[in-house]
């Protein structure tokens, strides 16, 4: 049980004391900080990508790599199933979670909506990471219509 | 007993390859690149069969005359390359298995370490001393 709350409270850090060192407050700066966040999260999906899935038989299609995403991925990281996955079957997924363990503990409603997106970075990372281990290339983002319950957009390339 | 072990990355290039020193090495480089033709077909075979099981051993990929060779696939396309003795009496089917399921485990572990770069080769000693316990001891 007290796995969970670890990676929440590194989590809390990381993203504090990246922005407790940055001197710049532009939109240049934030960005950065951004792209540091979800890089990290990038290479800790490239190495869940490997390990979880290791049992379990191949995946036939893109459906399959997704609800692996939204179940045993969701379910190691954050204790839990993501709340619902919709598609557009042209490539596009929306994954939505309706109380996102790392947003919980802020706010339940509109307060803080502006501080919200450094508190997905890293997950888009992760999501990103996974998926590419697994062999589909994505652009993964994330928005917050009110805390706790965000949605985070998986834009399949085709290359 | 494994001769050669090779590691290749989903865009087919060697990841990581060891071979038994006394025999010429090169003639192993060229097996493992012919196995993965074969190892293609049967990942394609895989996808168009609506076979409800998706195994990651692939089995024996072709026998020549001295030698076997074995492929096994990982869920992020990382394909692994198994050569054995022929001569070596019936390696069980459960062996070859066990010996993949380790290769697997270690290779996780490599891809799991943060000084790893995904896409470079693989310089992890504690991989090289499972691959070496994996081959046969012939000094």
């Amino acid at each position: 049980m007290a796995d969970a709350v670890l990676f929440e409270f590194l989590h809390t850090e990381m993203v504090a004391e990246l922005w407790a060192r940055d001197p710049d407050p532009g939109p240049g700066g934030q960005k950065m900080n951004l792209s540091v966040l979800e890089g990290m999260g990038f290479r800790v999906g490239q190495a869940l990508g490997e390990r979880l899935p290791r049992e379990m038989l191949a995946f036939r299609e893109e459906l399959d790599v997704l609800k692996f995403l939204c179940k045993d991925l969701w379910v190691a990281v954050f204790q839990k199933q993501m709340d619902s996955l919709r598609t557009n079957h042209q490539g596009t997924y929306v994954l939505q979670d309706n109380s996102f363990p790392l947003l919980i503990r802020m706010a339940s409603g509109l307060q803080y909506l502006e501080e919200a997106p450094k508190f997905l970075a890293f997950t888009c990372g992760l999501l990103r990471g996974t998926l590419s281990t697994l062999g589909v290339k994505s652009l993964v983002t994330a928005s917050v219509a009110a805390l706790p319950t965000c949605k985070f957009q998986v834009v399949i390339q085709k290359s | 007993m494994a001769v050669c072990v090779a590691v290749i990355a989903k865009e087919n290039y060697p990841l990581y390859i060891r071979s038994v020193p006394t025999e010429n090495e090169l003639k192993f480089h060229y097996m493992v690149h012919t196995s993965l033709d074969v190892v293609d077909e049967k990942i394609s075979a895989m996808g168009k069969a609506l076979v409800d099981q998706r195994e990651l051993y692939l089995g024996l990929l072709y026998p020549t005359e001295d030698y076997k060779v074995y492929g096994y696939v990982t869920n992020s396309r990382v394909k692994f390359v198994m050569v054995v003795d022929s001569s070596n009496t019936a390696l069980r089917d459960n062996e070859i298995r066990s010996m993949f399921r380790k290769l697997h485990n270690s290779y996780t572990d490599v891809m799991c370490n943060p000084f790893y770069n995904p896409g470079d080769r693989i310089q992890s000693r504690t991989f090289d001393s499972m691959v070496t316990s994996m081959m046969i001891q012939v000094c």
